[in-house]
């Protein structure tokens, strides 16, 4: 089962909206390294798993990806709140608000929605722990080119937080590899 | 930042702590030093949970103590910048 607690992992206080960020951003929420991606993948593959480090560490990294997930959809809602019709015509926003107004929607910068195409759960320990780290670093790089492209600190903070548990994962998951 | 916001980044930096810990113990099962760490945090964290919910109200469904009114849904929610 799951908890809910009324607070994110990492602060999100972003002052300035702008639809264009959001646009990319929004990748991290659905698309294919994204977190919900990364905790169905995670919380998926446990129940094939032999070993107790291993069912424990994708239990304990699916559900923080959920409060990634969280804490991407609150920098969403932030990044889009009191917009103007001006300014979401301006930023290209128009594609996504035609469909969703500034409902928080799984979807890559694409504008593909989520998909469990994104993932594999393929019930040999081996073969899923070695998705498992290609992921982290997948989503490690989607972080390194938001931050190419965002120049707000507000932003760019739990977008650096993000990027760290990623390799923080990584890491967790090569020592899981090797006790396979 | 007022007295609500210090006391909740000291929940969610004990919080961080334990996740951590939660992640490295599950590779490193007999490693003592962790096991004692995360003690240490549990017992931080319950601490500063306590006061928190005293007096700015629930985290979690259960930790409701107002028999007046259901506190669980006052605002803000995270994602709300407050």
């Amino acid at each position: 089962m799951w908890q809910y607690e009324k607070k994110l992992q990492y602060p999100v206080k972003i002052k300035t909206p702008n639809a264009k960020l959001a646009k990319v951003i929004i990748s991290q929420l659905g698309g294919p390294d994204g977190e919900l991606s990364a905790s169905l993948r995670y919380l998926n593959q446990r129940y094939s798993m032999p070993y107790g480090e291993v069912k424990g560490l994708l239990t304990d990294i699916g559900t923080e990806e959920l409060a990634h997930f969280e804490m991407i959809s609150a920098i969403l809602y932030q990044l889009t709140k009191d917009l103007s019709i001006d300014e979401i015509k301006a930023s290209g926003f128009d594609t996504y608000f035609v469909d969703h107004t500034t409902g928080i929607y799984p979807i890559a910068a694409s504008g593909a929605p989520l998909t469990a195409a994104y993932f594999q759960s393929k019930g040999d320990i081996l073969t899923d722990i070695n998705e498992d780290m290609a992921a982290e670093q997948k989503a490690r790089t989607t972080y390194d080119n938001i931050l190419r492209l965002a120049d707000d600190p507000d932003v760019r903070d739990p977008i650096r937080f993000l990027r760290e548990r990623e390799i923080v994962h990584y890491q967790r998951f090569g020592e899981a590899f090797r006790t396979g | 930042m007022n007295e609500h916001n210090i006391l909740l980044s000291k929940i969610k930096k004990y919080d961080f702590a334990l996740k951590e810990l939660d992640l490295y113990l599950d590779t490193h099962p007999n490693c003592r030093r962790a096991l004692a760490m995360f003690r240490k945090y549990k017992e931080l964290r319950s601490q500063a949970v306590d006061e928190f919910t005293k007096r700015f109200g629930p985290l979690a469904p259960e930790q409701n103590n107002d028999m007046q009114h259901w506190s669980w849904i006052d605002d803000p929610w995270p994602w709300e910048r407050r």
